[in-house]
Order: C-alpha cells, then structure tokens, then sequence
C-alpha cells in the first residue's frame, strides 16, 4: 500500500515533536540536577578560592587562581580536623560493625526460631521504630551522664588511666546509645524469613552446631541485606548530629559534623573560603564512598525510608 | 526441674542469638522511653527530683512561654507543609521525566540527584549561609543582576524561615525521586501503550496513569517526609539557631534549648512527650500503610 503524502507528514512531525519532547525532558531535569548541585559546586568553588577573592563581586563561577589556601588555612584553624575525621570514622566503623552482627543475629532468632517472649519482643521492637530519637534525648543524656560520673569516680584512684578513661567516656556516650537502633533488626529479620528453611535443617541433621548452623549458612545466604545495613548503619553514625553535640564535651572528641558547627561558631566563623575548605574535606569521603557503593546506598534508601 | 532444664536446653541459643542486641535495646532505647514519661511530671534535680504532676504541660501550653511553644509550633507546621508538598510534587515530576529515558541515564540523574544528601546537613547548611550572606552571598549577587533590593536571608525575622524553607526545597528529594522511579518501574507497560493507541499525550498520561497508580507511594512519602519534617533541627541549628528572636524555632530545636540551655529537665520531656504524640499519630498511618504492603 503506497504511503500518502499526509501520513508521511504525521510520522515526520512526531519525530520531530518526540525529539522536541525528549530535548525538553532532558531541558528540565538537567536545570533541576544543577540547582540540587549547586551548594556542592559553590562550597568547592569557594574551598578553592584563594582568600581575598572570596569576598568579591561579582563572584567567580570558576576560581581564577585555583588555590589550596584555604585548606591549609583551615587545618592551621582547627588543628583537631583529622581527629575529628578519624573520630567520626571510628565511631561509625564500630557502631556499624557490632549492628551488622547483632542485627544479623537476633533478625535470625526472630525470622526462624520460636522461643518464649519472640512475639512479644519483636512486637516491642516493631513499637520502637516509631519513637523518634528526640524523645529519649533528655533521659538519655541524664543516664550517661551518671555513668560517666560512675565511671570517674571508680577510676578516680588510677589517675594514669585518666586519659583512657576520658577517651572511653566520650566515644562510649556516642556508641552505646547508637548500638539501641532497631531498624536493622527489622531488616534483617525481613530478609532471613525469606530464606529457604531446607539448608538449616539438613545442616542440623547432619549434627551441625547452632553457631555453626548461623556463620556458615545464614551469614553468606545474608550477604546482599548485611551489606544493606551495613551501608546505613555507617551512614546513620557518620550524619548524627544532635546526640554527638550533646554528649560530647572535649574537643579532641569532636566528630566531624560537630567540629565544623564548632568552627562556624568560633572566630574563623566569617572567613567563607576556610569555613568551605572545611566543609569540602568533610564532604570528600562520603563523595567517594557513595560512588564506589552507589548501588546500595539507592537500597538503604528503601529502609531509611521505613524509618523517615 | 527437669522440665526447666530442657527448656532451657531447648530455647538458650534463641536468647543468645536475640541477647547482644535486646541488652542495648532495653538500656539505652524502651528505659529511656519509660523515663521520659516520669520526667515529663517531675522537676529534676541533680539530687533527688520532684513530682509536679501536669505542671510542666501547663508550662507549655499555657504558662508564660506558652507563646513561644505555639510560635514554635507554628514554625514546624508551616516547614512541614511547604516542604513536603513541594518534595511530593518535586519527586513525581522528576520521577515522570525520568521514565521514558534510557535505564542507565535515569540511573545517573538518579545519583545526581542524591549526591547532596550524600554529605552531611550539617556541611550542606553550611554552605547555604554562605549563599544567603547578605554582603558576599551568591543569592544577593543574582538579585542584583535582576536589579532586586538584596534580601537580609537568615537575618531578617520576617523571612529567616522562609529561607531555611527555601534552602530545603531548592534540592531535589533524591529518596523520593528513587522510590517513585522503582514504583513507576512496577506500572505494567500495557497500560501506557493502551493509553498511546488512544492518542493520549505525555502530560495525559502521567496524570491519568502514573499518578494515580502511584497513590501508595505518594501515601507512604507523605507520612514519612512529614515525620522527618516534625523533626527538623540540624538545619536550623546551623542556619539560624532558631533566631533572630526565635523567628526560626522549631520543636525540636525548642527541646534542645530547653533541656541544654534552661536546664529544665522536666519541661523539655513534656515537649518531647508532644512531639513523641503528633510523630506517634503519622507514625500509626505509616504502620497501617506497611502492613498492608512491604515492598522491597
């Protein structure tokens, strides 16, 4: 059937419109993409702004005389910026670390082993996702503080131990509280429960320990989810700020989201390019680990979302 | 006996393997949670405290601070509901741009798209001072190009809020982009080319198909992003400290000067005790909407 004149017109007119279409898509989601960017963009830009330049108008898009000024500004500033760094990291590590074998542990009791108390546990646990932090932010923070008065005064007779004590009393009132977080256990236990029973069983059969039973089968079935929670259990101890400014008390201890707030509030307070260096090398690491494990922070993503 | 010991033989690996994690839970999560609700009636004191019965309810919603709580309230009402329908709408825009185009472009909007919250708000507000500076700031600069009055952002009390606002929704809510994204992704594609045979447009078909089968989603990103709303502090914090003269106090930022700059113990777990309510009543929705479906 020979092509009409008309109908050959329509065809060309929806290629056209299609790719006016998809040139418009990609219009609006680029300009959306940048104005999210932008902070980013501007904090490195300023970061590498030689000082006197930063205060300027009109303000450059692009450093005229890239510089790391102000980085070396910043460290002389605020001396403790690696420690903070190193602070943020351990506490992050070790909080993550005890989650994902605790949470892994109990969402396996949880998921496929009855036992007086589970339902009623679980139901508690399910209960506790719906308590904002906040609440227990006053009782908390009355309950470490009388551990830590405890804590000192039973060290009081080893003052060579005073340093310990301190570092012990600081990162604990940040870790301890942390490692009371239900979500993961929720998560696990979604997972486990789809696993297949079988493997268990014939393991059990075979006169396999319970322990055994867990590290050897339930463990690497439970890859995919454990990196799942790991991944938002660092995250979760990396951002929190509230309970970190609340509790600790020496700079030394400071994490990273608390130093910077504290250099803000100091007098290089003003000084943009030093304050935009910081917050630059704060940034940094979470840049790079989100793109080297991209694809389960879009997963935890989901969960956090449980959480809000 | 006997019995107690096989029972004990039978269940011990079941409390060793939910113990690690049910120690912490019960210390540092559910005592905390039974003793904010003593504190909320108690005045506290270092050595020994006192019960006040609804005293320190009174305090808030009557006494002479009252209005500051009400004006806080205020402030946390107006935040949430600007914020979360603008990233309600924001996300499902983004989410139906992104849907005709290729798996890994989408994919990489979609990291682009969560990489702000990938840093910190602490650092990210950070840099929106710096934006909004009323002398240097990139904001000023762009309205004097516009020939605007430059604008007193976080200083000015009148719209210091609005600013704080502003600073949230400018940033396109990367989870709610990737959650609608993997809804959409579930939307049977017979359906559009349905839709298409009929002639409909674009636009058409994302309200008539995609909105409405993505109901659940925008349902569960309502409740969620009003919770995490409700709660709203490092930014403010950082920005403004809920100044100038409270133009900027949230709840949660009315707590912590409560219990840390007051040292009212008592009073700022009866306002937690508040919050703990309105979060409890969103929270049951959610609840409602999880047991309905648990998606993954």
């Amino acid at each position: 059937m020979p092509v009409t004149l008309s109908q050959r017109r329509t065809a060309r007119q929806r290629l056209t419109s299609g790719l006016a279409m998809t040139a418009f898509i990609y219009g609006l989601l680029t300009m959306d993409a940048l104005v999210s960017l932008f902070p980013l963009y501007w904090m490195f830009n300023t970061a590498f702004t030689p000082g006197s330049e930063v205060i300027k108008l009109p303000p450059e898009l692009i450093p005229k005389n890239p510089s790391l000024e102000n980085f070396h500004l910043v460290v002389k500033a605020a001396p403790n910026i690696w420690r903070w760094g190193a602070n943020t990291l351990f506490i992050a590590l070790v909080t993550m670390g005890l989650h994902v074998l605790f949470d892994a542990m109990s969402g396996y009791a949880f998921a496929k082993r009855r036992f007086p108390g589970s339902r009623v546990l679980f139901w508690l646990v399910i209960a506790a996702l719906m308590i904002p932090g906040q609440v227990t932010l006053v009782p908390l923070y009355i309950m470490i503080s009388d551990m830590r008065r405890v804590l000192t005064e039973i060290t009081a007779g080893w003052p060579q131990y005073s340093v310990i004590v301190e570092a012990a009393s600081n990162y604990g009132a940040v870790i301890l509280p942390g490692l009371a977080d239900v979500i993961g256990i929720f998560l696990m236990k979604q997972f486990i429960q789809t696993l297949p029973s079988e493997l268990e069983e014939a393991a059990r059969i075979d006169g396999a320990s319970e322990l055994n039973i867990f590290t050897r089968i339930i463990l690497p079935l439970s890859a995919p989810a454990l990196a799942v929670n790991a991944i938002f259990a660092f995250q979760r101890y990396w951002y929190a700020f509230l309970w970190p400014l609340v509790v600790l008390q020496k700079q030394e201890y400071y994490t990273l989201q608390v130093g910077l707030s504290f250099v803000y509030r100091s007098e290089f307070g003003t000084n943009y390019g030093l304050l935009m260096a910081g917050a630059a090398m704060a940034a940094i690491p979470m840049i790079i680990f989100f793109f080297a494990f991209q694809r389960y922070f879009m997963a935890g993503i989901r969960i956090g979302a449980l959480k809000g | 006996m006997g019995f107690l010991v096989s029972a004990w033989n039978r269940y011990k690996w079941s409390y060793f393997f939910i113990a690690p994690s049910m120690f912490f839970f019960f210390i540092f999560l559910l005592y905390p949670v039974f003793r904010v609700f003593l504190l909320a009636f108690q005045e506290w004191a270092l050595k020994g405290s006192k019960w006040v019965g609804l005293r320190n309810f009174q305090d808030i919603f009557f006494g002479l601070s009252s209005k500051l709580f009400w004006y806080t309230m205020e402030h946390t009402v107006l935040y949430a509901v600007v914020v979360v329908v603008v990233w309600i709408v924001t996300a499902l825009v983004v989410a139906g741009l992104l849907q005709p185009l290729d798996n890994r472009v989408q994919s990489l909007y979609r990291g682009a798209f969560y990489l702000p919250y990938v840093t910190s708000i602490v650092i990210i507000s950070l840099v929106w001072i710096w934006i909004f500076n009323p002398d240097y700031g990139f904001f000023n600069w762009l309205l004097g190009l516009a020939h605007v009055e430059p604008l007193r952002w976080l200083v000015d009390p009148k719209i210091a809020l609005w600013s704080v606002i502003l600073s949230t929704i400018l940033i396109v809510p990367g989870s709610g982009v990737v959650l609608y994204s993997a809804a959409i992704g579930s939307i049977p594609r017979e359906l559009y080319e349905a839709a298409e045979v009929e002639g409909a447009s674009a636009v058409r078909k994302w309200l008539h198909i995609t909105i409405p089968l993505l109901q659940p989603t925008t349902l569960y990103l309502t409740v969620i992003y009003t919770i995490a709303a409700f709660q709203v502090f490092d930014r403010v914090f950082i920005m403004t400290g809920g100044g100038p003269i409270n133009a900027t106090t949230t709840i949660v930022q009315l707590i912590y000067a409560t219990a840390f700059s007051d040292f009212n113990f008592g009073k700022a777990s009866a306002e937690a005790l508040v919050l703990f309510v309105i979060i409890a009543a969103f929270s049951a929705v959610q609840f409602k909407l999880l047991s309905t479906e648990v998606e993954y």
